[in-house]
Formats: structure tokens, C-alpha cells, sequence
């Protein structure tokens, strides 16, 4: 029944099993832990974009602040992490030990109240997943119950990622300032610089991203997906039909955050800092941009979007730094005025991809279509998720 | 503190205000003529001001190379200039870009942001990543002195002159010709406007390069007061938008008391707190007004189709 629910169809189901293939035994096996772990740190944004699949390829509305549900989920874990690592001990050349560094280099005398909370790792957990989301809450509902919308939201939001990166960055006693909170070294004692820690947190990673994945899926394919869909397509519908759309857009706007805060303690465990420069203007609006190369629609597409459009800019801005963001930006206005349905668009029945090359397949393969010994493991993945991951949009069709 | 002082620092205290409404007048004029008129969001807006002052500092070493002795007079031509440039590129971007995604307003802000990603990298490559300032000439240096304590200079004023100038410009423009006229038709009505005759594509693309030429208008007024660096655009656009928004999209006059009140909240909290405690705060402000009163300060009264 839940499997019903979750997958409308054979080829969803195919495309979800791909990518959990692709993120669970290909790239473990093929990457050195190192590259692994970047591929970890591009799955944080994986995060970003299933709320964004929710929040805007659904329900139509445009947040440029997912960095800032990003960035608080980072900065609870992190300070959490950094309150365990300047421990009295460690700390005893400072005028005040057992505050973080930064405290100290400011002339604070003792921790703040709002980080004494966090000496507790439940109660940062907890932090994690509720304080991003009770503020998307409060934000949400102040701004849908009055109707903002659109154009409007997504400019209040971008004002928002401005305040909170200024906000932190022009504190440094109390957040760490410009440079962030650096040096976060072990969880609960744990080292998590270590190589089997990145495995392992790399595969929690992947387990909760796809957890949170199945749990977009589920949204959208029951009613309240068709809900969000229709409040997207037409809003005065929707409320003439009694339901509140406020309160949906709100839920749904929460639950982006929630998720994202999620991929932002992600972010900090496998990359080990947090700073401001991460959940700014030009973050926020480049999580969008890789929910909309992947395919705004589709759970899959925006996790597979996260990964090639940083994949790309890693390697491009190592090899031609000059070229990256001609191609980034080249790209974008190319998705955004042709393909608005991202990669995953693209590659769904009947969508661009496809009709240009049943020639070639039908050239190749007579009409049986592709044959089974294609040898490489990753051309496999991809080719089962590229013909089968836009299914998902279907609904909407 | 004698009263003498107090009053010094008042009045320019005061001028910072008025230098600061300048600066956010400018930068909101061109927007409030492409996102307050048409709706379209035009996230490249700051990279329309870089490409004003680009042009200003191409300008200056042209002529610092090859005709110093006109220094003195080359920058009204390098306003000029700009505001050609901007409204070339403008039009064209129009003609290629925004004109297919009008019915996507939410898309033309991605599409223009990747547009702005890659006007930045142009700058990078042709004008380097370290920030430039053109040579000024000599009648934009100095300061006035009415009295010992009070130091106003001549380039917030000439700023300022500019700024009023423009405004001027623009409500003549909008409201005293007929392609004033006609874009205000096509604002409220687009299909009774086409139905009348009246070319709306066309008023489109003029409205669209007007905008961005204004955007040129102002990078080149922002070369006196700071430097200009590949990524300066992206410094301005928050500010421009939110003084649009807070004054009521649709209307123009809005735009000019919200850049004036923004400027003299923000100069004020940072007379008071440090520059960028005043900064948020002048914001969060903003954003709190915004989320009570989503249709500004000024709404315009037109019904909404």
C-alpha cells in the first residue's frame, strides 16, 4: 500500500532504486574517500533541492533564503560540535578556557546564553530539525496568511539571506563572524576527520537524504501533493474550494526548511565548518539553480542536479576558472528558457531528449530498444534513471 | 560638546542621509521602471550599473592616455555613454532573453540571474578582479566648507544633482510624452493597449533599455563616491529591490520616499550602532514593514487583472 503510494509507477520506482544504486554501491566503490567525501558535501545540497522540488516545483513558490534553513541547521550542529572541541583542557592557554576560540580573541568572559543549550547533543539534534523549521513557520505564516506571493516572497526572502549572513557576519564574539565556526574535529568523541567516519557519514548522509527523498514522494502523490499542485496552477480555485491555502503553503514552506536544516548539519559533520559565506545571497540563489538543472519537479532530478552542478563546478573551476561561470550561466538561462524541467525533464518520455534520439535507437537497436550488455555500471544507472525519473511529473501533466 | 558641534554633526549627518538617498534613488529608478511597470525581475540590474561604471573608467584611462588635457570634461560624455551602452545591451537582452518568459516572471529572475553570472565573469576577464577607479576630474574633488566644522563634498552633491536630475527625467518622460503615456497604457491594460494600436512589444524593449540605461546612469554616478570591482553589481541589487518593493511597486514617486526613508533610517542606525548593525537593522526593519504591508508604502491604485 505505502509502496503504492510512494511509486506511481514501475519506471518511478526504477529511478528511485538507480539513484539509492548510484549513491549506495557506485560511488562508494569506484571514489577514494576523499572525492567521496566531497560527493557527500555535494548531497547536502541534495537536501536543499527536495525541499525546493516541494516548495517551488509544486507549490510554485520561490524562496531565495533555502540557505538560511541550510546554514541554521549547520550552525546548530556546528556549534554543538565546537562547544565539545574547545573543552576547558584543550583551551587552557585562552584568558578564558573552555569558550570557543573566537570568544576569546573577542573578549568574551563567558558563553552566551542562547549557546548554553547546545553543550547537550539531543538538545542540538533537536535544534537542528525544530529551529529552522519554527522559523519557516513564523516567516511562512506572516507572509502567506497576507497573501504574499510570488515575486514578492521571493525578494523577502532574498532580503532575509542578506540580514542573517550580515547578522552573522558582523557578530563575530557571539557566531564566529566572517570566518565562521572553524576547527570542528569529533561528535561525541568520535573523530569525524577520520576515513572511516567520512564513510560512515557519508552513507547517513545518503540514508537520510533518500529518507527525506521518499518522504517528498509521499507528499506528492497523495492528496496534499495534489493540493500543492493546484494551489501552484491556481490559487483563488483552491481557496473557493474551502481549503487554506495559507496554512498549506506554510506546511509545505516548514517542511522545506526542515529538510534543508537537515542537509545543513550534513554539510557541517562531513565538511567540518560552517561560515556565513555558505547561506548568503549567492548560496541561496545557487541551491535554486540546482534543483532547476536537475528538474524542478522530480525528487531524483534535483538530488542528480545537486550532484552535476557542483560536480561541474569543482572540476571546472579547477581546470578552466575563467570558463565555470560562462557555463554556469549559460547553462541556466538555457534550462530556465528551454528546458524548464531541468535534466529530468529532458530525459522523460516524450521530452526533448527522447524524441531525438528514437532515430538513433531505433537505428541501433532495431525496436527493442537498448540492449542489456552495456558493461559499465554507471552508464547503466544513469541510462535506467534518465528514461524512467521523470515519471514523477507526470501528475502534474 | 558646544551647540556649534552638535549642529555640525547634525547637518552632516543629515547630508550622509541625503548622499546615501541618492545612491538607493538611483539604483531603484531603473528597477522601478523594469519590475515596479513591467513586473519583469531583472537580477542582472547590478550588472547593468557595473557595465555604467565600467564604461566610465574605460573612458577615463582613454582619455588620460591619449588626451589628458581633456580630463576636466570627459565625464558628462561618459554618462552619456553608459547610458548608451546599458540601453543597447538592455534591448538586446530584452530582444533574446525576457521577452520569452514574461508570462514566467519567477523565471526571468533565474534566467537574468544566470545573465548576471556571466556579465560578472566578462568584467573578470577584460578588467581583472581587482577593483578600479577612474580618474576623476579635478571640479568632483574637494569639499565644500560653509563653516570650520562642516565638510560636504562635491561629489555626494554632484551625486545628488544627478539623482534629482534623472528622477526629473524619468516622471517628465513618463507622464508628460506620448511613449509615456503608451507604457502606461500597456501597464494597465495590455490588451485594450494592442487593441488601440499600440505597440506594446515595442514599448517593451524601449521601457526595458530605458531601465537598464538608468542602471548605467547610476554605476557611472557611483564611480565618484567608490571603486568598482566584477562583483559590485551584486552588492547593490538586494537594496534596489527592496527599496522598489517598499515603495509600492507600480508606483514611481513611491520609490523616491522609500529611497529617501530607507537612507536616512540607515544612515541614522549607523550613526548610532556600526555600519553593519545599522545595515540589519535598516533591513530587518524593511523586511518586518514589507511582511505587515506586502503592497508597500504607495500602492498604486490600479485594480489588479
Amino acid at each position: 500500500m505505502l509502496f503504492k503510494t510512494l511509486f506511481k509507477s514501475r519506471a518511478e520506482f526504477l529511478s528511485y532504486a538507480a539513484l539509492t544504486l548510484l549513491l549506495v554501491v557506485v560511488l562508494p566503490v569506484l571514489l577514494p574517500v576523499f572525492r567521496l567525501n566531497l560527493f557527500g558535501k555535494y548531497l547536502t545540497y541534495g537536501f536543499v533541492g527536495v525541499g525546493l522540488v516541494l516548495l517551488w516545483g509544486r507549490c510554485g513558490i520561490l524562496s531565495l533564503g533555502q540557505g538560511v534553513f541550510f546554514g541554521i541547521g549547520g550552525y546548530c550542529m556546528a556549534m554543538f560540535l565546537k562547544l565539545e572541541a574547545s573543552d576547558p583542557i584543550t583551551t587552557k592557554i585562552q584568558s578564558t578556557p573552555g569558550i570557543p576560540d573566537f570568544m576569546d580573541w573577542n573578549q568574551l568572559t563567558h558563553l552566551p546564553f542562547f549557546w548554553e543549550p547546545f553543550k547537550h547533543f539531543p538538545v542540538a539534534l533537536l535544534a537542528v530539525v525544530l529551529v529552522p523549521t519554527a522559523l519557516a513557520f513564523c516567516l511562512g505564516w506572516a507572509m502567506f496568511q497576507r497573501r504574499v506571493g510570488g515575486v514578492y516572497f521571493a525578494i523577502i526572502t532574498q532580503a532575509i539571506a542578506l540580514i542573517i549572513s550580515l547578522g552573522i557576519d558582523g557578530n563575530q564574539g557571539y557566531t564566529g563572524g566572517r570566518n565562521g565556526i572553524t576547527d570542528l574535529r569529533t561528535l561525541l568523541g568520535w573523530d569525524i576527520r577520520s576515513t572511516s567516519a567520512q564513510y560512515i557519514l557519508y552513507f547517513a548522509c545518503v540514508f537520510f537524504l533518500l529518507l527525506c527523498g521518499l518522504a517528498a514522494k509521499y507528499i506528492i502523490n497523495t492528496r496534499m501533493g495534489r493540493v500543492l499542485v493546484a494551489i501552484r496552477d491556481r490559487e483563488d480555485r483552491v481557496r473557493f474550494s474551502g481549503y487554506d491555502v495559507a496554512l498549506c503553503r506554510t506546511f509545505v514552506f516548514a517542511l522545506a526548511a526542515l529538510i534543508s536544516g537537515v542537509g545543513g548539519a550534513f554539510f557541517v559533520l562531513q565538511v567540518g565548518f560552517m561560515s556565513p559565506s555558505l547561506i548568503g545571497i549567492v548560496p541561496s540563489i545557487e541551491m535554486v539553480i540546482f534543483t532547476a538543472v536537475g528538474g524542478r519537479l522530480s525528487v531524483v532530478g534535483a538530488i542528480l542536479g545537486s550532484l552535476i552542478v557542483n560536480l561541474g563546478k569543482t572540476t571546472f573551476s579547477e581546470a578552466i576558472p575563467e570558463l565555470w561561470l560562462f557555463l554556469m550561466g549559460g547553462t541556466f538561462i538555457a534550462v530556465v528558457m528551454f528546458f524548464p524541467n531541468g535534466v529530468a525533464g529532458l530525459m522523460e518520455p516524450g521530452g526533448w531528449l527522447s524524441t531525438k534520439l528514437e532515430p538513433f535507437k531505433a537505428m541501433l537497436f532495431g525496436r527493442s530498444g537498448p540492449g542489456s550488455g552495456a558493461g559499465n555500471e554507471v552508464v547503466e544507472v544513469v541510462k535506467n534513471t534518465s528514461v524512467s525519473i521523470a515519471q514523477t511529473t507526470e501528475v502534474t501533466k | 560638546m558646544n551647540l556649534h558641534e552638535l549642529w555640525s554633526i547634525f547637518v552632516m549627518q543629515g547630508f550622509a542621509g541625503i548622499s546615501l538617498f541618492s545612491v538607493l534613488l538611483l539604483m531603484g529608478l531603473g528597477l522601478a521602471l523594469i519590475f515596479g511597470q513591467m513586473g519583469v525581475i531583472n537580477m542582472a540590474h547590478g550588472e547593468f550599473m557595473a557595465l555604467g561604471a565600467y564604461t566610465t573608467y574605460f573612458c577615463s584611462t582613454l582619455v588620460q592616455d591619449h588626451a589628458p588635457r581633456l580630463l576636466p570634461f570627459y565625464f558628462p560624455l561618459a554618462i552619456v555613454l553608459a547610458f548608451v551602452l546599458s540601453a543597447a545591451l538592455g534591448a538586446f537582452v530584452e530582444w533574446a532573453m525576457i521577452r520569452h518568459l514574461y508570462k514566467r516572471p519567477l523565471d526571468t529572475l533565474l534566467a537574468s540571474w544566470g545573465l548576471s553570472l556571466i556579465m560578472q565573469q566578462t568584467y573578470r576577464s577584460i578588467f581583472g578582479a581587482r577593483e578600479v577607479t577612474p580618474t576623476l576630474p579635478e571640479w568632483l574633488m574637494g569639499s565644500f566648507k560653509p563653516t570650520d566644522a562642516i565638510d560636504i563634498p562635491i561629489n555626494g552633491v554632484f551625486v545628488l544633482a544627478l539623482a534629482l536630475a534623472v528622477t526629473g527625467g524619468l516622471v517628465i518622460f513618463m507622464f508628460r510624452t506620448p511613449f509615456g503615456l503608451r507604457l502606461r497604457a500597456t501597464v494597465q491594460n495590455r490588451a485594450m493597449s494592442n487593441a488601440v494600436g499600440i505597440n506594446t512589444k515595442l514599448v517593451d524593449r524601449l521601457a526595458f533599455s530605458i531601465g537598464c540605461g538608468i542602471a548605467g546612469i547610476a554605476g557611472a554616478a557611483f564611480t565618484t563616491i567608490g571603486s568598482t570591482g566584477p562583483d559590485s553589481g551584486s552588492r547593490y541589487i538586494v537594496d534596489a529591490f527592496l527599496v522598489v518593493v517598499f515603495g509600492g511597486a507600480a508606483n514611481l514617486l513611491g520609490s523616491v520616499a522609500s529611497a529617501f526613508g530607507i537612507a536616512q533610517a540607515q544612515s541614522i542606525l549607523e550613526f548610532f550602532l556600526d555600519g553593519t548593525k545599522g545595515k540589519v537593522a535598516t533591513l530587518l526593519f524593511i523586511v518586518v514593514i514589507l511582511m505587515f504591508r506586502p503592497q508597500g508604502l504607495f500602492p498604486s491604485k490600479v485594480r489588479s487583472s
